[in-house]
Formats: C-alpha cells, sequence, structure tokens
C-alpha cells in the first residue's frame, strides 16, 4: 500500500427528490488497499458506488477516481476501473476463453495482449482443460473467480466488488479473498462491499455507513478499540442498530 | 410423530449435456417443533429439498413425508399445513402490504383478524407502511411481509428458503429473533441459509454440499466431533503470516478466520513449540497462538472437499 490517493470525494452527495440516499461523505483511498465499504442495506452503498464508477451524476460535492473527475471524465474513469457485481455478470453462453476475448475487447486491449492474457488467467485458474466450455457449466465459486480475474484483466487502478462472495462455500469464499489480497499485492486497489464481517477484518481499512453517511472510517483494529468491541460484528451491531431508514 | 421424513430422496435435472444431481440420496427427520437448518453454500441441494418437501416438485426416488402425508399423494393436504418462504420475493409487487396478506389469508379460508396473534409481532413493524406496493418495500420489509404471508394461515410447520440471505447482520438478526419467539410457539421451523454463523442458532443442522449431506447433529455435537485441536494464530502482518503458515511443514489446515488464522497441525501439540520457533525465525511481530473452540464454519471446512478444477466440469 502507498500513500498515492487514487479515490479522493468530498461532500460527494445524492438525492433523489427530498430523499438524501449519499450524504456529504468525504474520504480518501489509497493504491494498493483494500477498503471495505460497509453499511446495512439501504445505507447508500450502491447509490456511492454508482457515482464512483462514473454511471450515476452526484447532486453536489466532487470526487476525483484514479485522478478523473466524477462528473467531467467518467469514460476514462470507466477505463481505469474493474467491477464486479454480486450478480454474475459474464456471458453464460459463451465458453470461458470467450469471455476473456470479448471483455478484452471492450477493455480495448489488443489482439496479442488478449492471447496473453486469456493464456495467463486460463493457466493461473487451473482451467487449462476446460477454456472452451461454456460458462454455464462452472460451479458458482468458479464464476465468481472467472468474472474477478476478467474485472482485473486490463489491469485496472481500482476494482469494484459488490458483494463478490454471496452464497459462495467457504473454502472458496477463502480462496477468493486470496485473489483479493494478490491484487492489492500487485497495486490494485480494491473497494469492496461484504456483509460477511470476518471479511471486513481482511481489509486494510473499513467505512461504514448509516443511512447515507459515513459514521466511521478506520482500521479494523482501530474501530474495535474505538467501539471497545472483539469483533468487527459488534463494531457493525454498535453501529447500524440506530440507522432510521431501510433500503 | 415426525414433522418431516425424508428417505433416500434423490432428485436430478437434465442439463445440456449431462445430468446435475442436485438432492444425492438425502435422508433426515425433523422433530415436531424443532428448528432445523439446512447449512450450505449455493448448489447444495437446498433449494430442491424445499419444493419437494412443499409438493412444488417431484423427487425422482425416495420418499418424504410432511407431518405423516406423503408428499406424492396427499399434496392437497400438505399445501393447507404448511408455510412456505421461498428464497425469491415470490408476493405482489403491485399489491400493497395489507392486500397482499388479506390475499393470502383468503386463499387459505381465513382472516387477518383471526390470526392475528401468530403475525402481531411482525407485522407491527410494517403497519406504517400498510398502503405502500410490496414493490416498494426495502429488502428487509419484503422478508418480513413475506414471513407474514407465510405465517398467516397458522402453518403447523414453516418451510424458510435462504431468508437472511443478502440482508445485513442488523437485519440478520432481528430475524433470528422471530424465528425464536415463533418457534417457542410451536411451530416446526425447516431453514435454510448459506451464513455458518446462523447455523449455531438452530436446534440441530444438516451440513450440506453438493447434494450430499456431510453431517447432522446439533452444533455442539458437530463441535465435539471436530477432533482436533484448533489455534487461532495472529500477528501484525496477517497476509504474510498465512503464507508462511501454509509453508510450514506440520500445518494440517490453515484458513484466514477473521481477526485470525485458524490452524490445525498434523502433529499435535509436539509441533506447537516447532511452530513458535518456526514464527520467531520468520520475523513476525506481536505473534500470539490460542487454542480455541472450533466453529460451524470450521467443521464445515474440514467435511467439505474444495472443488478442483477437474471435477468441475465433467
Amino acid at each position: 500500500m502507498s500513500s498515492e490517493i487514487v479515490i479522493k470525494t468530498n461532500k460527494l452527495t445524492k438525492k433523489f427528490g427530498d430523499f438524501i440516499a449519499v450524504n456529504e461523505i468525504t474520504f480518501e483511498v489509497f493504491k494498493g488497499e483494500i477498503f471495505g465499504f460497509l453499511g446495512a442495506n439501504g445505507a447508500g452503498k450502491t447509490t456511492a458506488m454508482k457515482m464512483l464508477i462514473g454511471i450515476s451524476k452526484p447532486s453536489s460535492g466532487s470526487a476525483e477516481i484514479a485522478g478523473f473527475d466524477i462528473y467531467k471524465e467518467t469514460e476514462q474513469i470507466k477505463k481505469s476501473i474493474g467491477y464486479m457485481s454480486q450478480k454474475f455478470s459474464l456471458y453464460e453462453d459463451l465458453t470461458i476463453r470467450e469471455n476473456i476475448q470479448l471483455f478484452g475487447g471492450i477493455y480495448g486491449l489488443s489482439n496479442k495482449q488478449i492471447q496473453k492474457k486469456s493464456n495467463e488467467l486460463i493457466n493461473k485458474l487451473n482451467l487449462q482443460n476446460k477454456a472452451d466450455k461454456l460458462v454455464a457449466s462452472l460451479p458458482l465459486g468458479w464464476k465468481q473467480k472467472l468474472a474477478f480475474s476478467i474485472a482485473i484483466l486490463h489491469d485496472p487502478k481500482i476494482v469494484f466488488l459488490d458483494e463478490p462472495t454471496g452464497g459462495v462455500d467457504p473454502i472458496t469464499r477463502r480462496q477468493f479473498w486470496d485473489m483479493i489480497y494478490e491484487a492489492a499485492h500487485n497495486g490494485i486497489t480494491v473497494f469492496a462491499t461484504t456483509h460477511y464481517m470476518d471479511e471486513a477484518e481482511y481489509c486494510n481499512r473499513v467505512s461504514i455507513m448509516v443511512d447515507g453517511v459515513i459514521t466511521a472510517l478506520d482500521s479494523p483494529n482501530n474501530l474495535k478499540k474505538q467501539y471497545n468491541a472483539n469483533s468487527m460484528d459488534e463494531v457493525f451491531l454498535t453501529l447500524a442498530r440506530g440507522a432510521k431508514r431501510g433500503e | 410423530m415426525k414433522s418431516v421424513e425424508l428417505e433416500n430422496i434423490v432428485k436430478t435435472y437434465a442439463a445440456e449435456k449431462s445430468i446435475v444431481t442436485a438432492v444425492d440420496n438425502v435422508s433426515f427427520s425433523v422433530e415436531e417443533g424443532e428448528l432445523f437448518g439446512l447449512i450450505g453454500p449455493d448448489g447444495a441441494g437446498k433449494t430442491s429439498i424445499f419444493r419437494i418437501l412443499t409438493t412444488l416438485l417431484l423427487a425422482d426416488k425416495g420418499d418424504a413425508k410432511v407431518l405423516g402425508y406423503d408428499v406424492v399423494t396427499h399434496y392437497k393436504k400438505i399445501r393447507d399445513i404448511v408455510g412456505y418462504m421461498p428464497g425469491r420475493f415470490s408476493l405482489y409487487q403491485d399489491l400493497t402490504v395489507e392486500e397482499n396478506l388479506n390475499f393470502f389469508a383468503t386463499i387459505f379460508n381465513t382472516t387477518i383478524q383471526e390470526n392475528y396473534d401468530l403475525v402481531a409481532d411482525i407485522y407491527r413493524q410494517l403497519e406504517p407502511f400498510k398502503t405502500r406496493r410490496a414493490g416498494k418495500l426495502s429488502g428487509g420489509m419484503k422478508q418480513k411481509l413475506a414471513l407474514s404471508c407465510a405465517l398467516i394461515h397458522k402453518p403447523k410447520i414453516l418451510f424458510l428458503d435462504e431468508p437472511t440471505t443478502g440482508v445485513d447482520p442488523v437485519s440478520r438478526k432481528e430475524f433470528w429473533d422471530m424465528l425464536k419467539r415463533l418457534k417457542a410457539q410451536g411451530i416446526t421451523i425447516l431453514v435454510s441459509t448459506p451464513y455458518m454463523d446462523e447455523a449455531k442458532l438452530c436446534d440441530r443442522i444438516a451440513l450440506m454440499q453438493n447434494g450430499k449431506i456431510l453431517q447432522i447433529d446439533t452444533p455442539p455435537n458437530i463441535v465435539n466431533k471436530f477432533g482436533k485441536n484448533l489455534y487461532a494464530v495472529h500477528s501484525e502482518n496477517m497476509f504474510q503470516l498465512l503464507i508462511d503458515l501454509r509453508t510450514f511443514q506440520q500445518t494440517a489446515s490453515c484458513f484466514a478466520f477473521g481477526q485470525n488464522h485458524h490452524l490445525t497441525l498434523t502433529e499435535d501439540p509436539l509441533s506447537i513449540t516447532e511452530l513458535e520457533e518456526y514464527l520467531k525465525s520468520t520475523n513476525h511481530l506481536n505473534t500470539t497462538i490460542t487454542k480455541i473452540e472450533p466453529e460451524i464454519e470450521d467443521c464445515f471446512m474440514q467435511l467439505m472437499k474444495s472443488p478442483s478444477p477437474k471435477e468441475i466440469i465433467q
């Protein structure tokens, strides 16, 4: 983790009519950091994330993602980031190799790069014999690992993960975090949401959103000290129990 | 009488070029008044079992009974006495909260008033929004409405398929508190969840993977069957520690587990001193090694076989 800032927001706000979904959030995320973006259902996480990845225009406030302005340079932002949602987003009726080629093309990689990246990825995931099988035939855990690998295929500065491990078995869930650690080690910033509080412990820093506001932001250790808690689960329950609104 | 009985149930689905065995020769039973959990990841077979028991799906082989009624020959009887909350929100999105509840009461020939006591605890939280359309409710509210609708005809057994998936820890906790109160009223509950920490809230659980039951028992008994010493290991650099622990010769298993790594050794407890020396030689700061009680998730990982890429596509 370095001191280079890759996400910087200042009073970032999103309103829907009278409803303030995201209320003046200000924070910074560093290069190579694993940042846990936590909050109860309806706290405003998804809305905030949509602004950060350049697909939803803020109502007020400012933010820079990978050095690009969130209002004016959304196309450059999209080229600098990877995104993986909880809903599986690869093409089920394309093969593993075809999916890699498709997304490589979308990310603007050359044919030569795509060729090289495909082989690297297939070897790394140990899918040599399966590369020409349909993605639909993969178990969920493997789909999620493949989706993550494809989300960082173009070596983005930041990868956004929206509940990447929901419903995955406990061993695969940990293997998935091994991949996250590795990506961060290689300098990719990881910005992740999760409902598994043990996963919050794996983050360098964690923010907790309650009713559109970031009410806590620190390392898991410091948060546990501050709230006199034994686990992140306790910290979360203490902070989120006061939430007034649902989704 | 048993509330639920399954004997050698098999369910397969035809995929494009292969056959997927969703439920692979599963047998278990649930006692009256029990809170029974099916615990396992997606693809374990939990939903198929629920659909077979609620008479929505026919098994290929085996027998299943709900309160003594056969799921094939007495399906109509079963439908009267069970409440079912599917994993996917299945209420009418364009009916209001009150209309949905009224609708479900009516098709079971009852009224909201008649069984209000049973749902009061849950429905009271929804009442301020009773004119809101179900589709416009928050996730937590939808879940409460779905549970109210599954309860309004006073079922003897409640089938809840992953009621807390994707739900934040606070709402999950509230939901389990509600289940405890329903159990206290004598309702048998069969619930499934992918969250291993919820397992300990059940009377008995079946740990499931790939259509098979790995183990079935009370949570304390499952923990007792772990059969090995488990250690929580911590140091300042947790990522490096994970790599180093996995490199250690006598490591039998090592998994990241929240703020600690959980470790079992091949030659326990002999290797503990060796482990301490090894960690000293690897320059870890503030290392602690503590013997701990396993959690259900530790047991699950010990029982399951990690899917290897060779197995995943035939």
